[in-house]
């Protein structure tokens, strides 16, 4: 069965939309950091910026965290309105996967502080957003689906793992298409717990969402491995057996997509890996900052987006995950 | 599982069994305890002494008590409460199966993971005086994916992991996708199960939203039900391919029959009064293992002993079950040991695999006047019964819903 990308979706730093995103990712320019404050000092951080918004003004979004609304946005530009038209017609099955480290970080801060003051007086209305899967709930809610949706918790290379059960349920015909998401939001507490592992990370936030479907679209998935997890591999092991795992040419026409952000000790395992490659090469997180569970979606839609374009062939993304595994998945035309 | 557009065809499904089954739980630490404790009809509801709850309405859980470290102090040291519940449960799960050392996918559902350390770094990140080593531990092991590598490790397996977070079904969907891996036959074996601890996040967070119990007793389908109990545990299984299992000889459990997962998307923390979702689960899971609803034996329902989720659920197992329905054996064990969350759909499985196992079937506590709901068979007590088939619900915040069919080896 062939399946191809045939939607995607961003929200970022550089702005609402995949093509505000590709803008800056081709231009090669880098953002301006701001200062994220707190009681003690700030950290510099990339936000979402808060003009040209494209979040969907509906009721369930209304008392919501950035996280749901960046997953809203990026998870409808994915889709399109004509498939929204399916599946009020109920023509289409769409399933939702959402993969995260963080999850509504924000709200989890703002309820624990006032469980700690108070806890009698602590909002209800906080809590339910800070369970996991509250984001991805609001997206089948958005989109009228009960088609299956699950919620996967996992480090910076979960998006695959994503794609993967998504792959499996279009396998098996549980759905017609799937979305997948990453979505994660920055305050004080995730930033500054970021920058714990390295003073030189740049915390970002925002999302990526792309729609899968057994198809013969412009975009396909090639060939997506069983990551390789860390539970028994060190992360240098981990990446070299991806890379045997996605069976890539090495050719000059070939786009690599990884997950460097641009300090070495972090990135020594790909750097390592991918040292001999002689096509072009693109690093997201160095532009966008480290956004978490949201990076690798980047890294995927920018790959879809280069075939899309004819700026390559195909194009293979790897990400090597902070603490669970490492995992790519090779698109080509 | 992989994918390449050359490597998959249309499957033939394979039957699928579970070879291992392990639990920790409020009632006890191991099958055997916790077997006792549903087929007697114990509760095991206690006053909370993991955190403060002083000011909080509610001050009582299922709260489950450990054992000393089982493997070195310093891997037991760097495992959260949570992970430490799993590991009981799981080495249970891997040494009834007698497997060992193995690579194999493992799939774990929980809901607050390792959310106390998470506490304490917020604690310590607002006091600012904590060391950044120390706040970098924390924010390292606060992560689940991280502490189920620990998990994995201590259990000396080494393979894929997926962690599924889908509130109060995490566990059942867990079991779910790694039947459907071995169905597929993607993988021989898979670990599987749920787990959660008590933490003072979520447990305000219930007591914000009044869906606690105020005096701490859980009376699902009690017509003047007024809330649940929080509980912590874990479950786990070895989901195993029969040839698999018949090959190296291994006992089995049961075999599972059927899956089936829908969202309901009525509300954020309301299911639809009419049980849509729940329906769909029950039929999906029904339509995958051949079965008619006369021919399910038990039900050990989500029942967590709120109004609304009592009355969504009841709704929908009537129309499931239509004639039938008075013919369907109900209860809920979570009258017993709380709600465990990401655990409730795992531990309530290795639960239904007792009652297979025991053929006997738990009871519904604590209920005094049955809602009208309860048009099917509501056991109150414990008692004696031909158990073939048994049918588990879990429906979480956010509308995840699940259903997971077991039956006794041969009864497909």
């Amino acid at each position: 069965m062939i399946l191809s990308i045939t939607g995607t979706g961003a929200v970022s730093p550089a702005g609402w939309g995949v093509r505000a995103m590709m803008d800056l990712l081709e231009s090669g320019k880098t953002l301006t950091t701001s200062p994220l404050e707190r009681p003690l000092h700030a950290t510099p951080v990339l936000r979402v910026p808060l003009e040209n918004s494209t979040t969907p003004k509906i009721p369930r979004l209304r008392r919501t965290s950035p996280i749901s609304k960046f997953a809203a946005a990026a998870a409808m530009e994915a889709l399109g309105g004509h498939r929204l038209a399916a599946i009020a017609a109920g023509e289409l099955r769409v399933g939702v996967i959402f993969t995260l480290i963080n999850g509504c970080v924000s709200y989890s801060n703002r309820f624990f502080t006032e469980v700690l003051a108070d806890p009698k007086i602590a909002s209800p209305i906080l809590f339910p957003e800070t369970v996991f899967n509250a984001p991805s709930s609001h997206l089948s809610a958005m989109i009228g689906s009960t088609a299956p949706n699950d919620t996967l918790i996992a480090d910076g290379a979960g998006f695959f793992t994503g794609i993967d059960l998504a792959a499996e349920w279009l396998l098996r015909s549980e759905v017609d298409g799937c979305l997948i998401v990453a979505s994660e939001e920055i305050d004080w507490l995730s930033a500054e717990a970021l920058c714990h592992y390295s003073p030189r990370f740049i915390p970002s936030e925002g999302a990526g969402a792309i729609y899968l479907e057994a198809a013969e679209g412009t975009v396909r998935l090639q060939n997506l491995p069983t990551p390789i997890s860390f539970s028994g591999n060190s992360r240098l092991t981990a990446a070299l057996k991806i890379r045997a795992a996605l069976a890539v040419e090495n050719h000059p026409s070939h786009l690599l997509i990884d997950g460097r952000v641009g300090i070495p000790a972090q990135d020594e395992p790909e750097t390592l890996t991918w040292q001999d490659w002689l096509g072009p090469r693109l690093s997201p997180r160095i532009s966008l900052g480290e956004a978490m569970g949201a990076s690798a979606a980047w890294q995927v839609i920018a790959a879809v987006e280069a075939i899309r374009s004819g700026q390559a062939p195909q194009a293979t993304v790897t990400a090597v995950g902070g603490n669970q595994q490492a995992a790519g998945c090779l698109l080509a035309r | 599982m992989a994918y390449s557009p050359t490597l998959h065809s249309p499957f033939l499904p394979s039957r699928v069994v579970i070879t291992g089954a392990g639990i920790i739980s409020p009632l006890g630490q191991n099958w055997r305890e916790n077997s006792a404790g549903f087929r007697a009809g114990k509760m095991a509801i206690s006053e909370v002494s993991l955190f403060d709850t002083s000011a909080q309405r509610v001050g009582k859980a299922g709260q489950a008590t450990l054992p000393d470290a089982p493997i070195p102090p310093r891997a037991w040291a760097r495992m959260d409460r949570g992970t430490r519940l799993a590991y009981i449960a799981a080495r249970e799960a891997l040494s009834t199966a007698g497997i060992a050392k193995k690579s194999m996918p493992v799939i774990i559902g929980t809901s607050a993971a390792a959310m106390p350390i998470g506490e304490e770094y917020y604690k310590q990140a607002c006091a600012g005086v904590a060391s950044r080593r120390a706040q970098l531990q924390r924010v390292e092991s606060y992560q689940a994916q991280r502490q189920m590598i620990d998990l994995m490790r201590a259990l000396a397996i080494d393979g894929p992991l997926r962690i599924v977070s889908n509130a109060c079904a995490s566990g059942a969907n867990a079991i779910g996708q790694a039947y459907h891996l071995v169905r597929s036959g993607h993988a021989d074996y898979v670990l599987a199960g749920g787990y959660d601890a008590l933490c003072q996040l979520v447990f305000a967070g219930f007591d914000a939203l009044q869906a606690l119990s105020p005096s701490g007793i859980p009376r699902p389908f009690d017509a003047a039900r007024d809330g649940l109990a929080l509980g912590e545990g874990a479950g786990f299984v070895l989901v195993e391919s029969a040839s698999s299992a018949k090959a190296r000889r291994a006992g089995i459990f049961a075999e599972i029959l059927g899956y089936g997962a829908a969202t309901d998307i009525h509300h954020l923390t309301q299911p639809n009064p009419l049980g849509d979702a729940a329906l769909l689960t029950m039929q999906a899971a029904c339509r995958m293992a051949n079965l008619a609803p006369a021919q399910i034996d038990y039900i050990n329902s989500h029942g967590t002993g709120t109004p609304l989720n009592d009355i969504a659920e009841g709704n929908a197992i009537q129309r499931w079950a239509e004639a039938d329905v008075g013919k369907i054996k109900v209860s809920s064990t979570k009258s017993a040991i709380g709600h465990l969350l990401g655990g409730a759909g795992a531990v309530e499985s290795v639960i239904c695999l007792m009652a297979l196992a025991g053929q006997w079937l738990p009871a519904s506590l604590n209920v005094r006047e049955a809602d009208p709901v309860c048009t099917f068979d509501l056991v109150q007590a414990p008692r004696e019964a031909t158990v073939q088939r048994v049918l588990t619900n879990s429906f979480g915040f956010g509308g995840a819903n699940a259903t997971l069919i077991f039956g006794q080896e041969g009864t497909a």
